[in-house]
Formats: structure tokens, sequence, C-alpha cells
């Protein structure tokens, strides 16, 4: 199973270096069987169309090239170029003597590399394009070769609602896509590898390819990054662990409280718990944080019972904070665990408990026997889904403790802090944008490693398999 | 069947039942007290700063409510009746626009067979993986690349933009309906979009209910793009989350407190609403349609 899984990663690869090579060779060939008007498309793209009178067809390849060629000249090519040098002058005031200092204006790292990142992906965009306009000037020869009738605009346009239709509907999605996803995060991966941090901002200053430097610098034994790290991330794990079971234990025995046989108004109950994961999380958690204020009406309860004479440090000491943003969790995640598990065991075949029952088992043993084992099966993908949920789970510990109480041991985080609330801050407070980066690609490592367990075992993805 | 057993078993369902109803209730109430303080201290008299009691110590009073629309101004730098109407504006936009993109693709990758579906499967779900906010700041500069930062049109796209990843749910309920009603129309002489637009559309109303519901929600919760979008000053163009956030930041927690509950009030009831019609197509999103709520 497992070596099957290998096979399978590397056969990928393989299958996609054999497509690349397979344009290649495409190219070739239809360079030689192409007749004069379909190779000088090669060059002039879409003259195979239009000479053979597609003239829509051909302007948009033509037009296409004009304005690739164009941008390229103006602006493409020293945008390629700034990505490999991240710009070179630094901007610094001039001070010549008997008048105002001037500021020189130097290079802006952050600018070039973005519009370095657009201009390859419009690159990419502009080679398929080349492939597409060099088959269609084929398929033109060839239809006409065979004395059929090309088509026309109206025909091809008709083309886009019904085989190609596809096009038509992912072509906004994609482009959106690309511009607010795609662009972005290549961006920002490649922040990762420099040096753009509080103290490499442009335009001030200019910032620099580092390599693995900050990656090195994170995964350190020392240093206050990497002590910052480590404690994190250990906390992150500590914290997705156990708020995945809680809830998701606690959350079963409510389903099974509320589903119980004789048990009444089960729609009531069960829109009691809905009603507190309704309301925004902003709303509730923010409430929360007051309610467990220092000064808060919890401990101004328990203060006035006389139950504590000092107020309980709810979220200004590492160790209650971490308790409480746990039991805060449950109150936000056992109604949402309840809602999934409700389903479940109501899909428990009847014939497992009447089996159990002629048996005599016990209900603790009816659960721990049959129930658990059940629902476990069935919601394996579930879980891991809550435990990558909850490594992300920024809101819960951002509105609540904000990350803290804060520590000098840590570089801008504290004790409550998970990797994803970290990564904000480090993004929103003081811009240490490569720390940032590098955060959110262990982030990712670790909830796709996760999820690739996941999805590989339920049953839609090998579904989606056979569907092939 | 002796009669002395089968009473035993009664007596130990009603024991049972009533424990059961007695841990229900106190769950209940656990679950409900901070619902129920945001209720009672927004319309409590007299709150300067975090109240440290349940129970309102000066009585109750509409005048919160009355005072986040009547204050609303440049004088407080609040604008609640505004943020509410931006809020809508951008969550209706923005909901017809990734309704429209979300069923698009989940259509395109559930029912046709294209070269590159696969490999968009598979970059959806890695892209899906990174942390959301971690490209925010990039997110940023492209909007300001093109003049729109501060502006709610980006808002919109930024909720938007994101629609060709959010396909599951509908692409599962598409997967559902059999293919060969498509295939009867085909022979029929209907085209793809004929039948995207007869056919499919009008047999999935839940799933495009449930898309529609979950984009128009969006808006109303978040405030991290919100916060980076509008600038400090930019108050007029944020929305109710950012604005009732900014409203208990410390500066202003002392004299807006008890606001602050009220204009939360306003803004959860509608979303509770829909939240709760809308609980099981939540459910079987969730579990990828394998469960039935």
């Amino acid at each position: 199973m497992e070596e099957n899984r290998i096979v399978s990663r590397w056969s990928g690869l393989r299958r996609f270096f054999a497509a690349l090579s397979n344009q290649a060779n495409l190219l070739g060939r239809t360079f030689h069987d192409g007749d004069g008007r379909t190779r000088l498309s090669f060059v002039l793209m879409g003259f195979g169309n239009l000479a053979r009178g597609q003239v829509a067809k051909g302007l948009y390849y033509l037009l296409s090239e004009a304005v690739f060629v164009v941008y390229m000249v103006l602006f493409g090519a020293r945008s390629l170029a700034g990505i490999v040098t991240l710009g070179t002058k630094m901007q610094h005031i001039e001070a010549i003597p008997g008048q105002v200092p001037k500021v020189i204006r130097g290079d802006n790292s952050m600018l070039m590399l973005l519009y370095g990142v657009a201009t390859v992906l419009l690159v990419v965009w502009f080679i398929a394009t080349y492939f597409w306009n060099v088959s269609s000037a084929m398929q033109a020869q060839r239809t006409v070769e065979k004395g059929e009738v090309l088509p026309g605009l109206r025909t091809e346009a008709r083309e886009y609602l019904d085989a190609k239709f596809h096009v038509t509907l992912m072509i906004l999605p994609v482009a959106g896509l690309v511009l607010f996803t795609v662009l972005p995060l290549l961006f920002m991966i490649l922040i990762a590898f420099t040096n753009y941090d509080s103290s490499h901002q442009p335009p001030g200053s200019l910032f620099h390819w580092t390599g693995l430097y900050t990656f090195k610098a994170l995964f350190s034994n020392s240093g206050v990054l990497g002590n910052t790290f480590w404690p994190v991330l250990g906390w992150t794990i500590t914290w997705a662990v156990i708020a995945t079971a809680s809830n998701y234990v606690l959350g079963m025995l409510l389903a099974i409280l509320i589903n119980r046989k004789g048990v009444r108004f089960k729609g009531l109950w069960r829109t009691v718990f809905v009603t507190s994961i309704a309301i925004p999380q902003f709303v509730s958690l923010l409430l929360m944080r007051n309610m467990l204020d220092d000064f808060g009406p919890i401990n101004g309860v328990l203060q006035h019972l006389g139950l504590t004479s000092k107020f309980l440090p709810f979220l200004t000491n590492a160790t209650f904070a971490r308790l409480s943003v746990l039991v805060v969790n449950l109150w936000v995640g056992i109604p949402y665990s309840m809602l999934i598990t409700s389903g479940i065991l109501l899909s428990i075949p009847k014939e497992l408990y009447e089996a159990a029952a002629i048996d005599g088992a016990s209900p603790f043993r009816m659960w721990t026997k049959i129930i658990l084992p059940y629902v476990v099966f069935v919601t394996g993908p579930y879980l891991i889904t809550q435990f990558i949920g909850n490594i992300n789970n920024f809101n819960v510990i951002y509105l609540l403790t904000g990350g803290g109480p804060n520590t000098v041991t840590y570089y801008q985080a504290g004790k409550t802090d998970l990797l994803v609330t970290w990564l904000y801050k480090l993004t929103v407070n003081t811009r240490d944008y490569s720390y940032a980066s590098a955060i959110g690609i262990c982030v990712f490592i670790i909830s796709a490693v996760l999820s690739l367990i996941a999805y590989r075992n339920t049953k839609s993805y090998k579904k989606e398999e056979t569907f092939q | 069947m002796s009669r002395q057993p089968f009473r035993h078993a009664r007596a130990r369902l009603v024991a049972g039942n009533a424990l059961a109803y007695v841990m229900l209730a106190v769950l209940c109430v656990i679950w409900l007290v901070p619902v129920a303080w945001l209720i009672i201290i927004s319309f409590s008299k007299g709150v300067a700063g975090i109240p440290n009691y349940f129970w309102p110590k000066y009585g109750f009073t509409l005048q919160n409510y009355v005072k986040l629309f009547r204050d609303s101004g440049a004088a407080s730098g609040f604008y609640f009746p505004r943020w509410f109407l931006n809020t809508l504006f951008v969550a209706v936009c923005s909901c017809a626009l990734t309704a429209v993109m979300t069923l698009s693709v989940a259509y395109a990758v559930s029912r046709m067979r294209f070269r590159l579906r696969k490999p968009y499967l598979n970059v959806a779900l890695i892209l899906g993986m990174f942390p959301g906010f971690m490209s925010m700041i990039a997110v940023y500069y492209i909007l300001k690349a093109v003049g729109l930062t501060n502006t709610l049109v980006a808002l919109i796209l930024v909720y938007s933009g994101g629609a060709g990843l959010g396909f599951y749910v509908a692409k599962g309920f598409f997967d559902a309906i059999p293919k060969e009603m498509d295939e009867a129309a085909m022979i029929d002489g209907a085209t793809r979009s004929q039948i995207f637009w007869r056919i499919t559309v009008p047999l999935s109303k839940p799933v495009i209910v449930y898309t529609i519901l979950t984009s128009f929600l969006a808006p109303w919760a978040d405030f991290i793009f919100v916060n980076m979008i509008m600038g400090p000053t930019a108050y007029k163009n944020y929305t109710v989350a950012l604005g009732l956030f900014r409203m208990i930041d410390r500066e202003h927690i002392t004299t807006y407190f008890s606001m602050f509950c009220a204009g939360a009030v306003l803004v959860s009831i509608p979303i509770v609403v829909l939240f709760i019609s809308m609980q099981r197509f939540y459910v079987e999103g969730i579990t990828g349609g394998s469960v039935k709520g």
C-alpha cells in the first residue's frame, strides 16, 4: 500500500515530464508537417489562422504576441532581471552644502519582486498561448487539407457554450485565484528566502536573497527566533491535540445525550447549542475575553461569593491562560462536533445495538466497544481536518488572549500564541515578513502531510480515482 | 416475562432520562450565559468599562441602541448605521459573485472532463493548505498598486477572489445528480450551457442556497482583511465587524462597551437566524455529504 503511493507519486512526476516532452515533440512535428503559413505562425502568431480566414482567432493571437512583446521590452525584461537583483540602488539622502538635503529614491525591492512574479506568471500564460497558437494553425491546415470548411467565429464561440463550456465557467474564478491567491502566495513564499524583515524595509532600504537563512534562524537551538519557534510549535501541537480530542469526545457525549431514546425536544436542545456558535466569533470571543478579565464579571462573582479573595488571572498568567483558551474552545467547538456526530450516531446500524443488548452489554461497554470505534472509523478524516483546523485556529487565540501573556524570552510572541497568530503579529506589528513567510510554509507542510494521510484514506478520494 | 424486571428497567429508564434532562439543562445554561450577558449588558444603564457584575446595577434602558444610531458621526468616529449598510452592500455583492463562480467551478470539475481538471483539483487542494492570511500583505500591495485600498470594492474582490477554491460542497452535490439526465438532454441536442441552466441549476436549489448564505455571512464575521484594507482613518468604510472590534479596544472600551453589546446583538440576530436555518447544509458540507444531519 505504502509503496504503491510512492510509486504513484513518482509516476505522476514522470507523467508531467512525459507531457512536457510530448509538447516539445508536437512542436517539432507540427513544424515538420506544416506548410508555409503554419510555419510562419511559429514567428508571427496567429498567421496560420489569419491566412486561412479565421480573422478573429488570428487577430487574438497576433494581438497577444504584440502586447507581450511590447510589455517585455518596456517593462517585463527589467522586472525579470529585478527578481535576480532585488534592487541595487539604496535610497539615500544627498547633502549638498548650502542646500536642503534631498532624498534620492532608490530601488524598491518589494515592488521589484512583486512585479517580477507577476511577469513570470504572464510569461507562463504567453507560453501556453504560443502552444495553442501553433496547434490551432495546424488544425486549420488539416481541416482545409481534408477539404472541410473552417469553423467561423460564431461556430467557435458556440463551442464555448458546449464542448468547451468549462473554459467559460472557469475563466473568471481562475483569474480571481491567480490574482488574489496564486500571485500573492508565490510572492510570500519567495519572501521566506529573503531578509525582508523589520530592519530591511523598502523603500528606505533594500532586501536581498538569503537562501535558507531564515529557516536556519528559525530552527536553530540558540538565538531568540529559535527560542520562540520551538516552544510555540510545541504549544501549537499540544493545543491542537487537546482541543481536537476534548471537543470530539465531549461533543459526542453531548450528541449521545441529546439523541438518547426518551429525551424529548431534541430540536430545541440542539438549537440552543447551535445558537451559541452561530454568533460571530468576534462577538462571542471578545465577550468572553471581557468576562474573563481580571476585573470582569466572572472574577467579580467569584469574589462576591467569597470563593477567592483575589482575582484569578484567567488570561494574564501563562498556565491559566492556556487552560482558559482550551476551556473556551470547548464552548466554541462542542456544538460543532455535536452537530457532526449526531448525524453519524443516527446512522449507526440498529442491529449493532440490538446484538449488544442481547449479549447483555452495559451502556458503558456498548459505548466503548461499539459506538466509539464506529464513529472514529467514520469520522477519521473529519478528525484530521479538525486537527488541521485547530493548528490554524486563529480566532480563539487572537480574540481571547491576543497570544498573551507576553514574555521577554520570546520574539514578538506570548505564551498562548500559535504559529498562525505569531505569523499574524509578525506581519502586522513588526513587519518581519520573511519570518512570517517561513512560519507560513512550516504550517503548510504540517497541514499538507496530515491532509495527504486524510484525503488518501477517504472514500471520496478513492472514488474520484476510479472515476478517471 | 415477569413484571418485576420490567418495572425495574422502566425505573432505570426514567431515572436516566431525568439525569439526562438535568445535565442538558445545566449545559444549556453554561452555553447561554455569555449570550444572556451580551443581551443584558446591551440593555443596561450606566455601564463604565467592563462591568464586574452579571445583573445590571443601575437598571435597564434602550439608550445603548438609540445612541448607536443617534451618536453616529465624526464626533465619535463611529458610524454604526453606515457600517451596517457597508457590510450589507459588500455581503450582497460578494455573495452574488462568489455563488456564481463557485457553482461554475463546481459544475465544471464535477460534470465535465477536460485535460487540466485533475491538475486543477490538486492545485486547489494545495492552495487551500496555506494559512489564509499568510498572503494578505501581498494582497494589500496588489490592491494598493491598482489604487483600491480603503474601498469597499477591494473588500468585494478579496472576499470573492478565492471562490475558485470553495467548490467542494457544490461539487459533491453535482456529483450526486445522475449523469443520465445530461446524456438524455445531449441526445436531444442540448448544449452544455443549456444543460447547466435548465437541468442542473433547477435541481440544485439547496446547494445554491448554501453557497449564497455562506458567502453572505463571511463579510459579517471577518475583521482581518478589513483591518488590513481599511487604513486607520477610513472609518466610514469599515464593516460592522471591524467597527465593533474598534469600539472595545483599549481607548474606547470604557465609554463604548454597552454600545458594543447593543451593536453585537443587532448584528448577531440576522446571522443566527440564517445559520440555524442552514445547519443541515453545514453538516453535509463538512462531512462531504456522506452523513445526513
